[in-house]
């Protein structure tokens, strides 16, 4: 395989592995700051309880997240030395401000995490408070970059195309930021809401119908459901704005081949570049051009209209982006579906059980696929008109082999962490059940 | 001073804290692969004790310094991306297996009497991350990466795939484990693992300085620009260092742990500082200045006015943790 293809594969796995752990890292200590705070004030060991066993789920996860996001940092220079030359002191920016929010995130996730007996409980709660502050401005910040890749602005170049000069707060605050940031900081909380209700929904079907399960799985899905419907706002302004300013990502994620007035929407299918066409889709006529721009006969830009080397895959592009629609309505309509039966009847029955625990990796996939639209749409292009993904790639040699180790790497941690919260769970069951009995030597 | 020296500086420090600190960390993975005797298991404990509320900030440095470097020197950071691809990456495997096989192993502390699976893997990373960084630094330091027409004309093992990178790689473990020792012997005072730590600090002290020796002697022939650095502008702190060198040993032999830290750290510091000082305005020498490599005025007025912000937060925060965790004035309430 060539470089290209290699720093790609590479920098997706990375990012696709990095991205599960660092959401994780917005949303639980939103719930960490919940639980504990619920406990303070009402006294019900119920929540403590919940706070000490996510935290020390979140201890891993967070370590994980730390150095695969280290990984990331160095991957940007050492996979896309050129991009990095040439945008540094664009996107720097907030990456350097991410550094303080991550530092800010480590300190204070110490203090939460052995501080348990040096501070008082007040204290201790008050040391979430920057923990959940702080992860929510790394999305902020991390995600600016990316909306500058999207939407380059900030810089003039000369007529070589050498930098002239930067304004790197207008690089900063690019048009994208103001639709991708909220949009990503709302689906760490949709994965991480859905994530936590999934694992106690598991619990509960597995017989452990106590209070501790009960009100965690509540509380996960009341996150989850809060952010899924800001999500589908955000991500509908967010489509709206790719239509008008990257109409061939927005081209491929609709599979629209040619340019139309009064274009129609393409449920599924699949793009087929020969036949010009979506395959085997569900048509509604005139619903794109009218959800795109609120005109039913707004013209919307197709493939076609863009020389081949200067298209995104479509096939990826519509799948992914129909995928992450799809069950991102889905997951929407299960919460708030949930929360109906819940209000009637005060329990969930098994099959709405059932789906809450699939609903936990459908999310992981909903943001996922929700990426894979923003990065494999933003193709040819790793900054977006300006500088070509192919122009931007690393000469090193060896990179099958470095791929093929951070791919069993990846694969090892993924699968450790889930073994040891599994086992922590387990450990945690036993030591409830068998406080009473457990001698010191046990511990 | 320009912008970029300002902002030059300002990484050097990070990378300044990050060696004293992080560095201490991956000499606790050191520590815990040395781990014998009776006190084996106590040793072990003893070293995840120390690191686990601080590693996490520590490794934060490291990020700091590298958003740092390709905010206010994208060039640079290119070319070191291309050119030291290799050591970098299997740093960046050293670093994420030390950092999961840490946090995996506290999760299981019974095993820390005798070696876990997860230990041997925290251990041989935590040597694995300083080595190639040192060669890395080697690379650097030694003047060996060469650029022509936008290609690295130097190929992508100069500089590092050396001997005399392999012996700045050991000089930079060995310096590691000095720190950690000594830090060790302080947080473990008045118990038996005090002495335990002590003699790791002696053997440690000896070896990185028996290293750093060979390295400062062999500079003029296998890496004359660093020679030209540390004799040149370097030579007042270099001195200092060599004076020091022994005084640092000097005090963890005659049981000073405290004074010994602080002469430890201050060696760490008067090395980085010597070379850092000696290769200005170099960033990558001899091809690259640091003023060739900066970006536009307005990304350096940025980033220091983003530093100084984050400093405000960075600097409480960082004194509250090591208080509560490091500071013996504090008793234990649980």
């Amino acid at each position: 395989m060539d470089n290209l293809t290699l720093a790609r594969a590479t920098m997706g796995t990375s990012l696709g592995f990095h991205i599960v752990f660092a959401v994780l890292g917005v949303g639980m200590p939103a719930l960490l700051m919940l639980a504990e705070g619920i406990w303070l004030r009402t006294g019900d060991p119920v929540w403590l309880g919940l706070a000490r066993r996510w935290a020390k789920a979140f201890g891993i996860l967070f370590a994980v997240g730390a150095v695969s996001g280290t990984v990331l940092s160095f991957e940007l220079g050492l996979l896309w030395p050129r991009f990095m030359a040439f945008s540094g002191s664009m996107i720097g920016l907030p990456f350097s401000a991410e550094a303080f929010a991550f530092f800010t995130e480590a300190i204070f996730l110490g203090l939460y995490l052995y501080g348990w007996d040096r501070l008082t409980p007040v204290q201790h709660w008050l040391t979430s408070i920057p923990i959940a502050l702080s992860g929510a401005a790394s999305s902020l910040f991390v995600v600016m970059a990316n909306a500058w890749m999207n939407s380059p602005t900030g810089f003039k170049l000369g007529p070589q195309g050498q930098l002239l000069s930067v304004d790197p707060l207008a690089a900063a605050f690019n048009p994208s930021t103001w639709t991708e940031d909220p949009h990503m900081l709302l689906s760490a909380y949709v994965v991480s809401g859905f994530v936590v209700a999934a694992v106690y929904a598991a619990g509960i079907l597995r017989g452990r119908n106590d209070a501790h399960h009960r009100r965690a799985l509540l509380a996960g899905l009341a996150m989850g459901t809060l952010a899924i419907v800001l999500a589908g706002v955000t991500g509908d302004s967010s489509a709206r704005f790719v239509y008008a300013q990257q109409p061939a990502k927005f081209a491929a994620m609709e599979g629209l081949y040619h340019t139309e007035r009064g274009a129609p929407i393409h449920i599924g299918g699949i793009p087929s570049n020969s036949q010009q066409k979506d395959l085997f889709a569900i048509e509604i006529p005139h619903a794109l051009s009218l959800l795109a721009a609120f005109n039913p006969n707004a013209k919307v830009v197709g493939l076609n209209a863009f020389p081949p080397q200067d298209r995104p895959n479509p096939i990826l592009v519509h799948l992914s982006f129909d995928t992450m629609v799809g069950l991102g309505m889905l997951l929407g309509l299960l919460a708030l579906g949930s929360w109906f039966y819940y209000w009637r009847r005060r329990i969930l029955p098994r099959r709405l059980l059932w789906l809450l625990v699939a609903a936990g990796p459908a999310s992981v996939v909903t943001m996922e696929t929700g990426w894979f639209v923003t990065e494999f749409g933003r193709q040819p292009w790793i900054v977006y008109g300006i500088l070509r993904t192919s122009q931007a790639v690393t000469s090193a040699p060896a990179l099958g082999l470095t791929f093929a180790a951070f791919l069993a790497i990846y694969s090892g941690l993924a699968l450790t962490t889930a073994r040891l919260l599994l086992g922590l769970a387990a450990k945690e069951r036993t030591a409830r059940i068998g406080a009473d009995t457990e001698g010191p030597a046990a511990r | 001073m320009s912008a970029a020296d300002a902002i030059a500086a300002l990484l050097w420090l990070a990378l300044t804290a990050y060696a004293v600190l992080a560095g201490a960390d991956f000499g606790g993975g050191v520590m815990d692969l040395l781990a014998s005797g009776p006190r084996a298991g106590a040793q072990r404990t003893a070293v995840a004790a120390a690191m686990g509320p601080v590693w996490e900030a520590n490794h934060v440095w490291l990020i700091f310094l590298i958003t740092g470097l390709f905010t206010a020197f994208p060039r640079a950071f290119g070319i070191l991306g291309l050119a030291l691809y290799l050591p970098f990456t299997i740093a960046l495997l050293g670093i994420v297996l030390r950092g999961a096989a840490f946090a995996f192993r506290g999760h299981s502390p019974r095993e820390l009497a005798t070696p876990s699976r997860w230990g041997t893997l925290f251990g041989s990373a935590s040597v694995i991350a300083p080595f190639f960084l040192g060669t890395a630094a080697a690379a650097v330091a030694s003047g060996s990466i060469q650029v022509r027409r936008g290609q690295i004309s130097s190929g992508f093992l100069a500089g590092w795939a050396t001997p005399y990178g392999a012996l700045i790689g050991a000089f930079a473990v060995s310096i590691c484990a000095y720190l950690a020792a000594t830090y060790l012997t302080v947080e473990n005072q008045g118990r038996e693992l005090e002495a335990d730590f002590r003699r790791r600090a002696l053997l440690a002290g000896l070896g990185s300085g028996v290293l750093g020796l060979a390295a400062l002697a062999l500079a003029p022939l296998a890496a004359p620009s660093l020679a030209h650095s540390l004799f040149g502008r370097g030579l007042p702190l270099l001195l200092l260092g060599l004076l020091n060198g022994p005084f640092a040993l000097w005090a963890v032999f005659a049981l000073r742990p405290r004074l010994a830290r602080l002469a430890v750290v201050a060696q760490v510091v008067l090395v980085l500082w010597a070379w850092g000082l000696g290769q200005w305005p170099d960033l990558i020498p001899p091809e690259l200045s640091l003023a060739a490599a900066a970006a536009p005025a307005a990304t350096l007025t940025a980033l220091l006015v983003v530093s100084g912000v984050g400093a405000l937060i960075l600097l409480p925060s960082l004194w509250l943790l090591f208080r509560v965790f490091k500071s013996p004035l504090i008793e234990d309430r649980g």
